[in-house]
């Protein structure tokens, strides 16, 4: 073990932690704004309760978000410092820009929609989620824009004096192809965790909470999520298809790593599972399906996917010797996984809606328990999905360009590394514990009384409690 | 004036906006065991800052991210070079944001006795920190020919980082004293109000041996005025506190860390981290800087931006620019 094996570690488990709350906050900032959209056209009290409801979810969620991502924006320099050097003239900029333009919009929104409820005129109000929540989703652009210049470098040139890479071209850093399909991709996946949420806890109050006065209002909630979750699986579906073609045409290798396909073929089918060795070389069982990968990578069924073997001995010759293979047993089954869980969203969605048809009132034990597995289906196709896209990537940091192992701090020995990667683990596995506790605890809750609206004008009576505080 | 100069003065204007702005949060936060006595007083004090933290905390984020745009070099060597406080800062950051969004969550007395303790010690930390940070980027520290950090731990614990994080710890007590003393009613503004004068009194004393310090290590014309303003509006804040005209005051305290960090920038320039070795290690503004393609992007998007993000920052303050009190805390 040495200090880029731990700092590779810390980064992949910051990250894939951190993107456990931003899909949350991408799909439901704007969820969260629809409700009370809802409310301000219609006046019907229901919305309200579920903008105050599914708000509250959002914003325990939210601040876990926030804080993990200064740690994404340190972590470059701290951790990979010859990387930073190396990219600091490209990668620097849209990261830069996605604080001004879109992180100062959301944070500052975000505090004007929690504490303006009796501050702002109702409009203004409205507008402040909104406001946040296009920040958040403008966020995820450039900082998408950016990984994307890791995945398919575009717009730069190499100073054959410094050896560092040099913007030539920054409208072509923004609109990288890979950055385009990635966007919509990402926000689908994003969707599909934030409307599964919404599904989950509003059929728990649906079956276990019969009773209540307000089950008109979860019903609403169930199928409006499971509407989302049905839209985004399309869109999913949809994006990564293009994704998987543009994948195949500027880095081949994480295709043929996705299938573990060692040897060009044409037609190449997908294999569903294998058993056998794990990296895929000898198989005692495999499921597959013909001209299915031929036709992901393509678009056309007997297009022709470069194996493995074939793409490593092609890069050797191109770059020097040495090994251009990721780690194949994870791309194998981080693309399976990201797939299927994915799907499986997807499907309990479109059950919840059945059960719902014609005003039945579901009650089944199984399709709660489905439905409560909702969410974390989407989480982990989301995880694995980043997990597939940064380890198919390997040994790059920059493909092509710079490999991972060149990118670490050299200033930066093995005891600092470890400290900082079991500190942050620690804090982030207690900060889990306490923040999914919470927010069951609040989804138990369920949709709060909101009879007393508080005045929204600027009436002044020193002495009325603030219509939210800490 | 070239464009890596207009990028050292934004980034400048972007430390400076930050301490200018989270310093106060940092000094409520620090000042929660001593003017909350009660659960509903450090209610009261949280809420002062509550709807204005987190954007005040995208200074920082804003300020990271565009050092790392626009002095790499820079960016790359100073955050892998001062890897341990920062670590510090980060973890404390995490530990306070979290705690301001979810204290108020449970109603239990030792739940929101965790969350205190995490605000406190969240906001103490980096107030200390940041000002050995600085004080570190302006005294200089190792860095070989490749402008790697060759130094250890201890080398950034010397006797003027350390006067320098606690100058910053002085001057963001005394701003948080002030600001609570401008935002609430009653008995804690009475306090907090006495409190900002004492504290304000002793930051005065460690601002002009730290300041003085700083321009025996290394000045300019430049420096040396704005460190004589920094100290003259500290005194006037003081002033302005004992005769309880809080506006004054915290004009005044917001001035004086402004013109602090001005001053150390000031005398800086062009260095933007000098080594105590090698002076080839030693990085500027010119041979840190990314290229003038890159910068002048970033000018133009800073240029359109920064007014606008300016206006509804300004404006969220003046939305919420009512005094609060026990009175206006909700029971739930």
């Amino acid at each position: 073990m040495d200090a880029l094996d731990v700092a590779r570690w810390q980064f992949g488990v910051t990250t894939v932690y951190h993107f456990l709350f931003v899909p949350l906050t991408i799909g439901l900032s704007v969820l969260v704004a629809i409700l009370q959209t809802m409310w301000h056209r219609t006046g019907n009290e229901r919305y309200l309760k579920l903008t105050k409801f599914y708000g509250k979810l959002f914003l325990i969620n939210f601040a876990m978000g926030v804080v993990t991502g200064i740690v994404q924006e340190f972590q470059f320099g701290m951790n990979w410092s010859d990387y930073s050097r190396f990219v600091g003239d490209i990668f620097g900029a849209p990261l830069a820009i996605e604080a001004l333009v879109a992180f100062f919009l959301e944070s500052t929104f975000i505090g004007l929609w929690i504490f303006g409820w009796d501050r702002l005129p109702k409009r203004a109000h409205l507008a402040s989620i909104w406001a946040a929540a296009i920040g958040t989703n403008l966020s995820a652009y450039f900082i998408l824009a950016a990984n994307s210049f890791m995945q398919n470098p575009v717009g730069y040139r190499i100073n054959p004096d410094s050896g560092r890479a040099e913007l030539t071209d920054f409208p072509a850093v923004l609109t990288n192809k890979v950055a385009l399909i990635t966007f919509p991709h990402t926000l689908a996946g994003s969707f599909l965790v934030a409307g599964s949420l919404i599904v989950a806890v509003g059929l728990w109050h649906v079956i276990r909470n019969r009773d209540s006065a307000d089950t008109g209002a979860y019903r609403f909630a169930t199928k409006f999520g499971s509407w989302v979750v049905l839209i985004a699986s399309a869109a999913v579906l949809f994006t990564g298809d293009i994704q998987g073609k543009i994948m195949t045409d500027v880095q081949p290798m994480k295709m043929a790593a996705a299938e573990g396909l060692y040897t060009t073929e044409s037609p190449a089918s997908f294999s569903v599972l294998t058993i056998g060795s794990l990296d895929g070389s000898r198989e005692v069982f495999a499921l597959k399906i013909p001209y299915l990968l031929s036709y992901l990578g393509t678009g056309d069924p007997n297009g022709t996917v470069h194996g493995i073997d074939d793409l490593q001995a092609q890069y050797a010759t191109q770059y020097g010797a040495g090994s251009y293979t990721p780690i194949i047993p994870v791309t194998y089954w981080s693309f399976r996984f990201m797939i299927a869980f994915g799907l499986a969203a997807g499907a309990i969605a479109l059950l919840v809606l059945w059960t719902q048809r014609k005003g039945r009132t579901p009650s089944s034990k199984w399709l709660l328990r489905a439905g409560l597995a909702m969410p974390v289906l989407p989480l982990l196709a989301n995880s694995f999905g980043w997990i597939f896209t940064e380890m198919g990537r390997q040994p790059w940091i920059v493909f092509g360009e710079m490999l991972t192992r060149n990118g670490v701090s050299r200033s930066v020995s093995l005891a600092e590394v470890l400290t900082s990667f079991t500190a942050f683990t620690l804090i982030y596995a207690t900060l889990a514990v306490i923040e999914v506790k919470l927010l069951l605890r609040y989804a138990k809750a369920g949709v709060p009384d909101v009879s007393e609206q508080p005045p929204t004008d600027d009436a002044d009576d020193a002495e009325r409690p603030l219509a939210f505080a800490y | 004036m070239d464009l890596t100069t207009i990028w050292f003065l934004l980034i400048a204007v972007l430390f400076t906006g930050y301490f200018i702005l989270e310093g106060f949060d940092f000094g409520v936060g620090m000042l929660l065991p001593v003017l909350g006595r009660d659960d509903r007083e450090r209610r009261v004090l949280i809420n002062t800052i509550g709807p204005v933290w987190d954007g005040n905390e995208v200074w920082l984020i804003t300020a990271g991210g565009a050092m790392f745009a626009a002095f790499p070099e820079w960016y790359a060597t100073l955050f892998s070079g001062f890897y341990l406080p920062l670590l510090l800062i980060l973890l404390a950051l995490i530990a306070r944001g979290v705690a301001f969004e979810y204290r108020h969550k449970r109603p239990e007395a030792s739940w929101k006795r965790r969350w205190d303790t995490a605000i406190i010690i969240g906001s103490l930390l980096p107030a200390i920190l940041w000002g050995v940070a600085f004080a570190n980027i302006l005294r200089g520290v190792p860095l070989d020919a490749d402008h790697e950090y060759v130094g250890g731990l201890l080398d950034l614990l010397n006797p003027y980082a350390l006067l320098g994080g606690a100058t910053t710890l002085a001057l963001f007590l005394t701003h948080g004293a002030v600001f609570l003393a401008l935002k609430t009613t009653g008995d804690i503004r009475e306090r907090a109000g006495a409190l900002a004068v004492r504290l304000g009194a002793g930051a005065a004393v460690l601002a002009v041996a730290f300041l003085t310090w700083t321009l025996d290590i290394r000045s300019s014309a430049a420096a040396v005025v704005l460190a004589v303003g920094a100290a003259l509006a500290l005194l006037g804040a003081v002033a302005a506190a004992r005769v309880r005209r809080e506006g004054w005051a915290f004009t005044g305290t917001a001035v004086a860390i402004g013109l602090a960090v001005a001053t150390l920038f000031a005398a800086l320039f062009p260095n933007v981290l000098p080594s105590t070795l090698d002076a080839a290690g030693t990085l500027t503004a010119t041979n840190a800087a990314s290229t003038p393609y890159t910068l002048k992007i970033m000018t133009w998007v800073a240029v359109i931006f920064t007014p606008v993000v300016l206006a509804y920052q300004g404006w969220t303050y003046w939305v919420f620019r009512k005094r609060i009190g026990v009175a206006n805390i909700p029971q739930h």
